[in-house]
């Protein structure tokens, strides 16, 4: 089956894990700007890792026949450093034109604190001005539910913001219905330990619908699966779902998400099979 | 709700995950001895990890059908509405 992993952070995969990820049908990804594990020690240092967003990791992944989209921000962590935060911003518009560019994400909440709150604020000036698509980091474990809270109010004080074009991500069973009962998009992340496992994403599938959901592995530089989308495939499988339910989910869901932006352009396996 | 991905029968349900239900228990109940048995046990009564676990488990006696949701609730941190939002920039 076609599918779309639509938060991976390939620059922390190695190429094989392109190669495999193809083999299991992925069509097309999109790499949220993210951590790298470590606070960076300037703007410039964001530059070249926007540089490697949409240069570098497009040309890998079209190796495999896989479109590779990007999102540009400075993450919810390194965002505590507000002045830091502003230079990044200010650079993402030199940066928003690139054709694998689909908006501004993951923006979000680390902590939930006041300077978090500031420069995701200062994202959505950004993203209004331009007329970006937004995709949401929520925080981990113990924050979630609170930072889910505080970015649903941020959200929705800022009647720029159109639900339909902002996707919240890693939400769970306490979080999922922030988002979809007030309009957003919401992903699932399928992330051991700390989020989802494939069965419990489904649980939710079964208990929210497969409107406006999607799923997605965020495979990154810990310990994480990229094939974690396939897992998620096989888990309806053996629930007997209907394929054309499971379709909607990793394939049909983020693909309508992502046309809302300018620069998305279709999967080359889907432009092939119109020939 | 999407129809078309209505909850496995109950029956089917336990029957196929009966056995992963069982280990993951199993897991639960190794981790309470290993801390039981590790030295400076009576430390761990006053943190408040421990009594998170002790009310996850009462969850899981209960009758609700979301058990899960519960959970997380438990485990998370509480939310102030009162909490003051930016100003958006128009
Ligand atoms: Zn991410």
């Amino acid at each position: 089956m076609q599918y779309i992993d639509p938060h991976i952070h390939m620059i922390s995969r190695v190429t094989d894990d392109y190669h495999r990820m193809a083999q299991c049908g992925c069509v097309a990804i999109s790499e949220p700007a993210f951590w790298a594990g470590f606070d960076r020690g300037s703007a410039e240092g964001f530059r070249d890792y926007f540089h490697h967003l949409v240069e570098v990791e497009p040309k890998r992944a079209a190796l495999f026949g896989i479109r590779h989209f990007s999102w540009l921000c400075i993450n919810a962590k390194e965002a505590e450093n507000v002045s830091l935060s502003r230079d990044v911003i200010a650079m993402i518009p030199e940066f928003l034109q690139r054709p694998n560019v689909l908006g501004i994400g993951e923006i979000g909440l680390n902590k939930n604190t006041k300077n978090e709150a500031t420069i995701f604020q200062e994202h959505m000036d950004l993203a209004a001005k331009t007329d970006e698509l937004i995709l949401i980091h929520t925080p981990h474990l113990e924050d979630k539910y609170k930072g889910t809270r505080m970015i649903v109010d941020m959200l929705k004080n800022d009647t720029r913001v159109k639900p339909h074009r902002v996707c919240i991500d890693h939400v769970e069973e306490h979080t999922v219905k922030l988002a979809l009962d007030n309009g957003f998009w919401c992903g699932m992340t399928l992330y051991p330990t700390t989020k989802c496992t494939p069965a419990r994403a489904v649980d939710i599938i079964e208990m929210v619908g497969t409107e406006k959901i999607m799923a997605n592995s965020a495979g990154d530089w810990g310990k994480s699966d990229p094939l974690a989308v396939p897992e998620l495939i096989l888990e309806m499988r053996r629930r007997g779902h209907p394929e054309t339910a499971i379709q909607k989910v990793v394939f049909e869901n983020p693909l309508e998400f992502f046309r809302q932006s300018a620069r998305w352009q279709e999967p080359f396996a889907l432009l092939n099979f119109s020939k | 709700m999407d129809p078309r991905v209505k909850a496995v029968a109950a029956p089917k349900v336990l029957e196929q995950s009966f056995l992963e239900a069982r280990s993951k228990l199993l897991d639960i109940a190794a981790i309470l001895d290993r801390i039981t048995r590790g030295d400076a046990a009576e430390l761990v009564h006053q943190d408040v990890k421990i009594s998170r676990i002790i009310e996850a488990l009462k969850i899981l006696q209960g009758s609700s059908a979301h058990k899960a949701e519960q959970i997380q609730k438990l485990f998370s941190l509480p939310y102030d509405a009162n909490w003051e939002i930016p100003t958006p920039r128009y």
